[in-house]
């Protein structure tokens, strides 16, 4: 059976690419878990779920890639694929996140004394985790509203990131002592802050995919347009 | 169940033009395997080579050793119409009995070859029609239709279903659905591949999607050489042979 074939690689792609965002998005709490509680188990786990994750882009490019050559998928099964492929390398890149945070974390351990940092890690960390679940479960079921939300969920964390900078660079002005375990946090909120805008890339892709809409780069200006004709509607 | 085939130093030619040389090849059972090509590469020739049609042209000629199951196809002791049986043949135009109805298309090879239990026909054609996805089309007109008269997807799932009903162990077919539209090319493409669980299948194509889409393996064939054999999604992402890439790039040919 040729098409059901076709469509048992498309079922096989799917399913690994979720197992993937699953493994990503796991890492990413347990980055952030392994910074805030200092836990050096924790880092060690980081490290080895991505490694299974970089094996599982691999896996994922290679079927994708026999997909393509082999099928010759058009349109939506085609923009499946090539959303498919691009999600991939942003999985990736979440677990590369996931390992610099654990690796802030394996740096502070090495500190005499633990010190207060003025930002809100596990609030930040569980907006980005919400952000990426959303946007797999807008690739499972293809659906693009959802996607769209987590665009809009993108500005939040943008937000986050810039009060943490303030706060944190009046800490270091404060207290300059301890300026390298404030200058970690910073590259820790950054750090989430890159996941919020992979987990935006994401989202983009399932539109592109369900839609054939190119969102990309000018979303933000596209949903305002919308809020305002809604709200000059009412 | 299907047999593999092991080709060796097979050599051939038109009177004093060679069209094939030195091939060697080893076709996996029960697997689909595509042979593609430009246009006069020799792979319609290499497929009437494995059983023995090739021979059936005037001044045709040919060397080496073909062995398909446990049968030398070359041996003296070797009836051609032996390996015929024992290998189904399919070809790019439809060319059931036009005036013999769909029963008497599928179950002709048996009563050439001495079957009468009326019973044991029925069983056979139904099968073979079953087996090549055409039985609910046809079942209430097998007699009453002529094989002509059927639509040309129709027609070539008609030859497919009588070169099955003398249950051959290889299946040759020689670009069996260049002829016709993309529906039932698509439904061709199907068959193909279901029918590998119980047949060794070797298709002869030159549309190369064709060939990723059905083929477990691949054989490129470029002036009466085999340049590469591999396996299909091998040949079709990353060759080995620069005139491989050559081709599926369509640069030539």
């Amino acid at each position: 059976m040729i098409r059901s074939r076709f469509q048992q690689g498309l079922d096989d792609l799917k399913e690994k690419l979720l197992a993937m965002g699953g493994l990503a998005e796991s890492v990413i709490e347990a980055a952030s878990q392994a910074y805030t509680k200092q836990d050096a188990k924790l880092c060690q786990l980081v490290f080895e779920r991505e490694r299974e994750i970089n094996e599982a882009e691999r896996r994922i490019d290679e079927i994708a890639v026999d997909l393509l050559a082999m099928q010759q998928p058009m349109a939506s099964d085609l923009r499946f694929i090539l959303a498919v492929l691009k999600i991939n390398a942003d999985l990736e890149r979440v677990g590369d996140q996931a390992v610099n945070i654990a690796q802030r974390a394996v740096d502070a351990m090495q500190k005499t004394r633990p010190v207060d940092i003025p930002v809100d890690v596990p609030r930040m960390t569980s907006a980005v985790s919400i952000m990426i679940r959303r946007a797999l479960q807008s690739f499972v079921e293809g659906q693009d509203d959802v996607a769209e939300a987590v665009l809009s969920m993108d500005n939040v964390v943008d937000r986050m990131k810039d009060e943490a900078f303030v706060a944190l660079v009046r800490s270091m002005e404060t207290d300059p002592a301890n300026t390298r375990a404030y200058l970690d946090a910073l590259l820790v909120t950054r750090n989430l802050e890159r996941v919020a805008d992979h987990a935006t890339n994401i989202a983009e892709d399932v539109i592109f995919w369900v839609r054939g809409d190119d969102v990309r780069h000018h979303h933000g200006r596209r949903l305002e347009d919308k809020r305002a004709a809604d709200s000059s509607k009412t | 169940m299907g047999v593999g085939i092991d080709v060796q130093n097979l050599n051939a030619w038109f009177g004093k033009a060679q069209v094939l040389q030195d091939i060697q090849m080893k076709v996996e059972p029960n697997k689909v395997t595509a042979v593609i090509g430009p246009s006069g590469c020799g792979k319609s020739t290499f497929v009437r080579c494995l059983n023995r049609m090739h021979e059936t042209i005037p001044d045709a000629k040919v060397s080496g050793d073909v062995k398909i199951g446990d049968i030398e196809v070359y041996s003296r002791g070797t009836a051609a119409v032996e390996v015929r049986r024992r290998i189904g043949m399919v070809f790019q135009k439809p060319n059931p009995f036009p005036t013999m109805s769909i029963y008497d298309n599928v179950a002709a090879g048996l009563k050439l070859n001495g079957y009468r239990n009326r019973r044991q026909l029925d069983e056979v054609v139904e099968r073979s029609l079953e087996a090549a996805a055409l039985w609910g089309e046809v079942k209430d007109v097998l007699k009453k239709k002529s094989g002509a008269s059927l639509s040309g997807g129709q027609q070539q799932r008609l030859c497919i279903a009588r070169a099955l009903a003398v249950q051959p162990e290889v299946l040759l077919m020689d670009e069996p659905a260049s002829a016709l539209d993309p529906i039932s090319t698509g439904k061709i493409e199907e068959l193909i591949f279901q029918l590998k669980q119980q047949y060794t299948v070797v298709i002869v194509t030159h549309n190369m999607q064709q060939a990723a889409r059905v083929a477990d393996d691949t054989g490129f064939f470029l002036l009466g050489k085999l340049i590469e054999f591999d396996k299909t999604h091998k040949i079709f992402t990353t060759p080995s042979d620069k005139r491989t890439e050559d081709y599926i790039t369509g640069r030539f040919g």
